[in-house]
């Protein structure tokens, strides 16, 4: 479950009140809007990227308000990826089993299954340099899923791929859930992505934070 | 192309030829007086291998202090490179990602090594040596050869701040939060994530700071004094030379000088990585000062 209650968040002149909205516990909650609406600060204020000024942030029957990054247990998908331009697709897969001290021979079976699972075998002993779109989101929510978090933070996870591999990403999106069960808040403006997946679904616009019927929501911005 | 957009290019390339033709003149002017002196001293004798024999160049590097100078000179500018580079790398990340109260105006007093006249520099150093508690390691300092060493840190290490400010600030700062969420602390995501991907930079902060201290020579002066065998470095050595009316073993020093510059930057774009990087890092002007980042500058601020 990711619980927001009464959230506020100030970032230079730019200001979200009173954010309210609970995903239950393996939901996939959509949170829709335009640029610049504030949808990456909500995501920052989940994963403890950014202080908030009121209000309580629970995960699961934890509450996480106050805890660093480090300890929340959320996987983080960014835009493009963010990558670690100087480890091998192994190494960053095994990064936060190494940071966690699970052994070795452990570690290394996770890699192998996360990666089959994702279809990135092949890419194991490479850096992230050259790797097309499709292989760097792959990558980076094997790397998110590597420690089996309990929350799944997705920020326009979709947005740079072209319309083929974003039909396959979403696919795998779809898989990750069945087959995880992990709570998920993706973030993205395309309403089609939203609608697919989206389980609930909610809209940012103008400040104000409003759930949508998913099947209703054709034609919103 | 139509003539216009010719006439255009061509008048660009006029006006920035000059400056082209400049660096490559005063080059070659040291080049052609030393082949003029060396060929001179050895018009008594026979062959070719005289010649070089008889070049100042030679003569300066049988000097014993000359010698010493350029002894000096490695030893000092590598230790205050790595200094500087040692205070540039939390400096600069400092700088590119927190966000504090005062943080321009710190960034803008960080220029002031660059934009402040030598000698003031210099001035200044001895100054505060006059004061506790730098006082009480003034004469292990002051005129001895650790002023060499800091008087050099003290500029170029704004230098190599710059340098590792632009590095950190093409890094993204995403990948450091990805590395937190994933447990890392925030020491373990610096030394894991961003400071491999700093090593081109940190490269670059090293030999820029290497080539600017073997071109400081205000602070020297002043601060260090210009003592042979004892606090004299390369730049000391021109300028010592140059006060007996010695031009030739001046230009012989300068020329020893210009290829350790050029050894320094054919390292840097080496070593320095993909071009748009090392343009960048390298030939990037400080911010608010338009002075350039001057790899050779043997009789800078005298």
């Amino acid at each position: 479950m990711i619980q927001l209650e009464g959230v506020t968040m100030v970032a230079g002149n730019f200001a979200l009140r009173d954010i309210s909205f609970t995903i239950p516990t393996g939901g996939y909650g959509v949170l829709m809007g335009r640029t610049g609406c504030g949808k990456t600060t909500i995501l920052e204020s989940i994963l403890g990227l950014r202080t908030i000024q009121a209000g309580r942030i629970r995960l699961g029957d934890v509450d996480v308000t106050e805890l660093s990054p480090a300890l929340r247990g959320i996987g983080y998908v960014p835009q493009d990826g963010a990558l670690f331009m100087r480890m091998t697709v192994r190494r960053q897969l095994g990064l936060a089993l190494d940071i966690r001290r699970v052994s070795a021979s452990q570690a290394a079976e996770r890699v192998e299954e996360l990666a089959d699972w994702l279809g990135i075998t092949y890419l194991l002993e490479r850096y992230p340099r050259g790797l097309s779109g499709g292989e760097r989101q792959r990558v980076a929510l094997g790397r998110a899923l590597s420690f089996v978090p309990r929350v799944l933070c997705l920020d326009e996870p979709l947005s740079a791929l072209d319309s083929e591999t974003r039909q396959q990403m979403c696919e795998l999106l779809g898989e990750v859930r069945q087959r995880t069960g992990v709570t998920t808040l993706h973030v993205t403006h395309n309403l089609d992505e939203a609608q697919r997946l989206a389980d609930p679904l909610f809209r940012l616009a103008d400040g104000r934070f409003e759930r949508v019927d998913a099947s209703v929501g054709r034609g919103a911005p | 192309m139509a003539f216009s957009d010719r006439l255009f290019l061509t008048s660009m390339a006029i006006i920035g030829g000059v400056y082209v033709l400049l660096i490559a003149g005063m080059l070659l002017a040291d080049f052609a007086y030393m082949a003029r002196q060396s060929v001179a001293a050895a018009s008594d004798q026979e062959g070719w291998f005289s010649v070089i024999t008889h070049s100042p160049i030679v003569d300066a590097l049988r000097d014993p202090k000359i010698r010493y100078s350029i002894r000096l000179s490695l030893i000092s500018c590598t230790l205050s490179a790595l200094l500087s580079v040692f205070v540039a790398v939390p400096l600069g990340y400092l700088m590119s990602r927190v966000r504090f109260p005062g943080r321009r105006l710190l960034d803008a007093f960080l220029d002031i090594p660059i934009v402040l006249p030598p000698l003031v520099v210099g001035l200044s150093l001895l100054i505060l040596f006059q004061f506790a508690p730098f006082s009480w390691f003034a004469p292990s300092i002051v005129y001895q050869v650790p002023a060499v060493i800091l008087a050099q840190f003290s500029v170029a290490c704004a230098f190599s701040v710059r340098t590792m400010k632009a590095t950190f600030d093409q890094i993204d700062p995403r990948c450091e939060q990805v590395a937190r969420t994933l447990g890392c602390s925030r020491f373990q995501a610096f030394s894991l994530v961003v400071f491999p991907e700093a090593d081109r930079g940190m490269i670059t902060a090293l030999t820029l700071a290497w080539a600017r201290s073997l071109g400081e020579f205000g602070p020297l002066l002043i601060f260090a004094g210009s003592t042979r065998m004892k606090t004299e470095v390369l730049s000391t050595s021109v300028f010592l030379e140059m006060n007996v009316g010695n031009l030739e073993a001046a230009v012989a020093v300068s020329l020893i000088m210009v290829f350790g510059a050029v050894v320094i930057l054919v390292l840097t774009r080496l070593l320095g990585g993909a071009p748009e990087d090392r343009v960048r890092a390298l030939v990037r002007p400080p911010e608010s000062a338009g002075r350039p980042s001057g790899l050779q500058e043997p009789g800078d601020g005298a």
